[in-house]
């Protein structure tokens, strides 16, 4: 299906994807049904597209397929039908290993439990995508990971266990190592949805600030509407279907 | 270091008590391993210490393992006319040019070798006559490759290179002719010579057959009564290391063409009764590292159970199924190499201790120490088999933490 900007390029690599300047994120006609004796659809036909540096906030319901919908985009869950373009490339092609190297360089996640590896410290944490993937020195990677907690107003924290910090420092953490391989998206997963208030506009105020001043694009579910309404865009979910109607 | 293998280590170390319990199972397994192994190659080794050094480790013959090709075929291998009734030269048997062989045989280090003739003789004594086999040998020589010295109960080899007549024989024979040392024999040959022996010296092995049957003269003697002058039909040799006899033996008779056989040979049934008693005994000490290895598989398992957060974050970060399973199987292989080598060190500390225990047996008048063996081949085999059971034991828990959706994971957190 020919759509117009999200015509592939016709040897879609990376370096040449990096050259795409249609949507950085797209979905077309995207599905997921859990199979099973009753089927459940969690997404169904969501065509979308995510311009670069867009900051959208995906709303709805509880168990309206928003957590879905972003699972899908972020390569995490594969579609039933359908298909995800990520920078130009159409993502259904992917392998398992190639999807894993695709989330690895070009996906951050930011989830509602920061899911920090308890037995490493704040500075591990932020290093270990960075260490997967090998493209930077040790010592590079260890100045970039206590720059992005330095940024991110963490710079003493870095030799902490997890533990030892509160919720939105904990989720702050998060969000650097969501960025530690330099992303171009970044996901995230309800990133307010464990902190108190001031936590919450700290951390809206950060991933706000990824998409002026790193031109990064984020992508959140969220509930909280004050969150929401630092957004650049807000698509509605319900029952899995895009709702353009919808208000909280 | 790779970030699997620093993962890996984070995992056990923050783990203590079933890491612990896992390194225990496994250095007491690969210990009692190296005891009870130690322990029973070493009866193997005393067992057979005892059974080869009563006969000669190596024994060359003059025969050929395969009759010698005729001349004919070697002319003429594809030949199609069949020439019947062929028979070997008529000689001397024997082995030709032995002194030149024996020279040869001698130069090879870490053994001792004595020619010796072999042949049957009827002694005749009182009215009575008894087939036996008469070797003839040198006293020096044989004194390096023969236990019979520690045999005698009367008179020695000495006394033998002392008398040119002079003939030893079993207690058996002393018994059944009711000789005694001193006494005179008649001996008879096939080839029809006649001569009376003194005997100057009793044996007594234990085998009453070897007792009844064996008897010593001088090689000189023997070559005359038998007729073969400046004939020995065999070698015998004895190693300072029984075990590379079988070696030596294709060494030698490759290269001097007679048969050698080794002890190794001769008793392969013995052999194969031995291999199997160690095939029994590590099948039952390799269990203890298997029971070991469940204690891996639980400590992996429960570590995927705990950590299937963390294999979701991480696998949604961009690791791969692979790395996932790697950390895993590094976890069993750092468990297994850490246990072995505790296990080395309590295994050689048990060793230590029992090489030292002293038995008294009933009826015996000697304290007898237990044999141990110590050889390193036993310290591979421990190491092998416990890294086989804690990799084998991690492939499990690694293959199910490889297969952690990240998503089934996180829409349970949702």
């Amino acid at each position: 299906m020919n759509r117009g900007p999200l015509t592939p390029n016709p040897s879609p690599t990376r370096d040449e994807g990096s050259q795409w300047s249609g949507p950085i994120l797209a979905a077309e006609n995207l599905g997921r049904v859990l199979p099973g004796e009753v089927p459940v659809t969690l997404v169904q036909d969501v065509t979308l597209d995510i311009e670069r540096g867009e900051f959208v906030a995906i709303m709805g319901p509880s168990g309206s397929g928003k957590s879905s919908l972003l699972y899908l985009l972020g390569l995490l869950d594969t579609p039933t039908s359908g298909r995800v373009w990520l920078d130009g490339r159409d993502t259904s092609r992917f392998g398992e290993d190639e999807l894993a190297a695709t989330r690895l360089e070009n996906l951050g996640f930011v989830f509602q439990f920061h899911f920090l590896l308890a037995e490493f410290t704040v500075l591990d944490n932020v290093l270990l995508p960075m260490r997967r993937l090998g493209a930077r020195p040790e010592e590079k990677a260890r100045q970039r990971a206590a720059d992005l907690l330095q940024q991110f107003g963490l710079g003493d924290q870095g030799h902490k266990r997890p533990h030892q910090l509160s919720g939105g420092q904990r989720q702050r953490v998060a969000i650097a190592r969501a960025l530690a391989n330099d992303p171009p998206v970044v996901l995230a997963d309800e990133p307010t949805g464990n902190l108190d208030s001031r936590a919450s506009a700290n951390v809206r105020q950060i991933l706000h600030d990824l998409t002026r001043e790193l031109g990064k694009t984020v992508v959140a579910v969220t509930h909280d509407l004050t969150f929401a309404s630092a957004a650049d865009r807000r698509i509605g979910i319900v029952d899995g279907l895009i709702a353009p109607d919808w208000r909280a | 270091m790779s970030i699997q293998f620093v993962i890996a280590v984070t995992h056990l170390v923050s783990r203590k008590r079933p890491t612990l319990v896992s390194l225990v199972g496994i250095a007491l397994g690969v210990a009692f391993f190296l005891a009870v192994s130690s322990l029973m190659r070493g009866s193997e080794r005393d067992f057979i210490k005892r059974l080869v050094d009563n006969s000669p480790h190596l024994t060359v013959y003059d025969e050929y393992r395969n009759p010698q090709p005729q001349p004919a075929t070697l002319r003429w291998p594809d030949g199609a006319v069949e020439l019947r009734r062929v028979k070997p030269l008529r000689e001397v048997r024997g082995i030709r040019g032995h002194a030149q062989k024996l020279a040869f045989i001698e130069s090879l280090p870490g053994l001792r070798a004595a020619p010796v003739l072999v042949g049957s003789v009827v002694l005749t004594f009182a009215g009575r006559s008894e087939g036996v086999t008469l070797n003839g040998i040198v006293p020096a020589k044989m004194k390096g490759v023969s236990t019979i010295e520690d045999k005698m109960t009367q008179g020695s080899l000495e006394a033998l290179a002392a008398h040119p007549n002079g003939l030893i024989i079993g207690e058996g024979l002393a018994r059944k002719f009711g000789l005694s040392l001193g006494g005179v024999v008649n001996a008879v040959s096939p080839a029809g010579e006649s001569r009376a022996l003194k005997v100057v010296g009793i044996f007594r092995t234990g085998n009453a057959g070897y007792d009844e049957t064996q008897t010593f003269a001088l090689l000189k003697r023997a070559q005359g009564l038998l007729d073969r002058p400046d004939r020995v039909n065999r070698f015998i040799l004895q190693f300072d290391d029984p075990y590379v006899a079988r070696d030596v033996a294709s060494l030698i008779e490759a290269r001097i063409g007679y048969k050698a056989v080794s002890w190794l040979e001769a008793s392969e049934d013995l052999m194969s009764v031995l291999l199997v008693r160690n095939l029994i005994m590590y099948s039952v000490v390799s269990a203890i590292l298997v029971v070991a290895a469940f204690g891996i598989y639980n400590t992996l398992s429960t570590i995927v159970m705990e950590k299937v957060h963390d294999i979701a974050i991480l696998k949604s970060m961009g690791f791969h199924a692979r790395d996932v399973r790697r950390i895993f199987l590094a976890e069993g292989v750092l468990l297994g190499l850490v246990g072995s080598l505790l296990g080395l060190g309590l295994g050689l500390g048990l060793m230590a201790l029992l090489v030292q225990v002293e038995i008294k047996p009933p009826g015996a008048t000697d304290i007898v120490h237990l044999p141990i063996y110590w050889g390193y081949d036993q310290y591979l085999l421990a190491l092998g088999f416990a890294m086989v059971s804690a990799v084998g034991a991690a492939v499990l828990p690694a293959r199910k933490a490889a297969r952690v959706q990240p998503v089934t994971i996180l829409r349970g957190m949702g």
